[in-house]
């Protein structure tokens, strides 16, 4: 178990990475979390929150640019200027809000793949059909689904 | 931004344009199959090879081109001297069996990965080095990025400078371009990107503060100024491994020494150019 090493800094984060990382083991059998294998897509949407909550999206800011957790600017723009180098890799995602509904975002960022099976954008919120995961990330999503929510939450205020 | 987002509908119509990029990324699926058929020579690779220095910034491109300033040129010297001292339990140097090295290892480092005819084992230019120190002097295996391994690379690389790339893919050497070829193409790690993925299709692109390039390894071993020394090919790799959440294979594993061959064959005629100078 890793948590305590984490956590020699704070407990705050520690409950915060604690939580997370439950949420993340799957979600499995979890009380109102939707687990990677229980997704249900409808067209191009998942019309139902991850955790039956709406996500925060000031959260979800934090998550979007912090390279060891979302690190989603290494491949995407977004209006925070003093974020230098954002990867062109993806759309810009600058008015992403306006383009795109919030079941539609929420897709796109649990599994890209379902629209687009070549698409370069990583699968967030999924844990079968991967190869050669490094030991610590095996079994879990990239981000647990209250981080999902969070991100969706952000993207959706993006809104030019 | 590099690809558009197709509709779910789009895709299904566009079902061609889908096969044809699962071709290009060696993606388990419809075309598995076909690939799995190739002749080694039927890979893809790029149509103009470019020297990864090419995609680096003009500051970094004049350090690596003045070899009063490159700072690799520091292990090439050590390995310049290494080259002549005795090693091992009959103090024998390598000039001791293959004299100087300008004339006898000239081109000699462009020609790995190679295979042992005595093993059949696929060796890089870092076993070939052990091999002999092994087998030749009696002396122990130079561990992996220790500064004397690095430094004999480094020193036999420069014999190479400018010169193009020559590796066997066929015969016994077929399996691991093939294993090789498959390791490239085939996504991985947590974040289920292969190499094809960033270094075929994305060339060219901003990573953040990275532009990406053809990921050819003829600037290897290099000098990095983020991790301000020399380091190896492999430990190249381990970062974009680790860069995916892939598993982070051993340095000198039979999986990186395949994938070295086929990334040396599809530098096609690309000079070399180590000791390179990277970001
Ligand atoms: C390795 C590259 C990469 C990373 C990392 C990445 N994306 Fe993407 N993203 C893409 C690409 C490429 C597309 C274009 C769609 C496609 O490929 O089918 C895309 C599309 C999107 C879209 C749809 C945009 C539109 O206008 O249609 C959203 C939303 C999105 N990404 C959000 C995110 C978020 C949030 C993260 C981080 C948590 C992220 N992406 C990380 C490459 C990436
Ligand atoms: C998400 C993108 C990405 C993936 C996937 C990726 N790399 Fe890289 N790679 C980079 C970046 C960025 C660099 C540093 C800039 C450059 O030289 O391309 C790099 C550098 C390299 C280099 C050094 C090139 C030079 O001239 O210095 C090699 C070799 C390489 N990668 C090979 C690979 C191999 C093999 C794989 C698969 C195991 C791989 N890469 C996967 C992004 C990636």
């Amino acid at each position: 178990m890793r948590i305590p090493v984490v956590c020699a800094g704070s407990i705050a984060v520690c409950c915060v990475l604690a939580s997370q990382l439950s949420a993340g083991r799957a979600g499995e059998g979890q009380p109102g979390i939707v687990a990677p294998s229980e997704i249900v897509v409808v067209g191009d949407t998942i019309p139902v929150s991850l955790t039956g909550l709406p996500g925060d999206a000031v959260r979800g800011r934090a998550i979007v640019l912090d390279r060891a957790v979302g690190n989603c600017l290494i491949c995407h723009q977004v209006p925070v200027p003093a974020e230098t180098f954002q990867g062109n890799i993806g759309p810009d995602l600058r008015g992403v809000g306006g383009r795109l509904g919030e079941a539609q975002i929420r897709l796109r960022v649990v599994d890209q793949s379902r629209l687009n099976p070549a698409t370069m954008m990583p699968p967030f919120y999924r844990v079968d059909d991967l190869t050669r995961v490094a030991a610590r990330f095996k079994g879990l999503p990239v981000l647990s689904a209250s981080a999902i929510e969070d991100v969706v939450a952000y993207l959706v205020s993006l809104k030019q | 931004m590099r690809q558009r987002m197709p509709s779910a509908i789009e895709t299904a119509a566009g079902i061609a344009a889908v096969i044809l990029v699962c071709s290009i990324f060696g993606m388990p699926g419809l075309l598995h199959a076909v690939r799995a058929e190739d002749a080694p020579g039927a890979a893809s690779r790029p149509a103009v090879p470019r020297q990864g220095i090419t995609f680096q910034s003009k500051a970094t491109q004049a350090l690596q081109a003045d070899d009063g300033a490159n700072p690799a040129m520091l292990w090439v010297e050590q390995g310049e001297k290494l080259w002549s001292v005795p090693m091992g339990a009959d103090a024998k140097s390598c000039a001791g069996c293959h004299g100087d090295a300008t004339v006898s290892m000239k081109g000699v480092a462009a020609g790995y990965p190679k295979v042992d005819p005595a093993t059949g084992a696929l060796l890089n230019i870092e076993a070939r080095i052990n091999k002999c120190l092994v087998e030749h002097q009696h002396a122990p295996p130079l561990a992996y990025e220790s500064q004397d391994l690095l430094s004999l690379t480094a020193y036999l690389s420069v014999q190479s400078r400018g010169l193009p790339r020559d590796v066997q893919i066929d015969g016994p050497a077929a399996a691991y371009f093939n294993s090789g070829r498959t390791f490239f193409t085939t996504r991985q790690g947590q974040l289920n990107l292969s190499c094809a993925q960033c270094h075929d299709d994305s060339v060219g692109a901003k990573l953040r503060g990275d532009t990406i390039s053809q990921g050819q390894t003829g600037g290897w071993p290099g000098y990095r100024l983020e991790w301000q020394t020399l380091g190896s090919l492999h430990r190249r790799l381990r970062a974009c491994s680790l860069g995916v959440r892939a598993e982070i294979l051993d340095f000198g594993s039979p999986d990186y020494v395949a994938l070295e061959l086929y990334l040396a064959w599809r530098a096609k005629d690309l000079p070399l150019e180590s000791p390179g100078v990277r970001r």
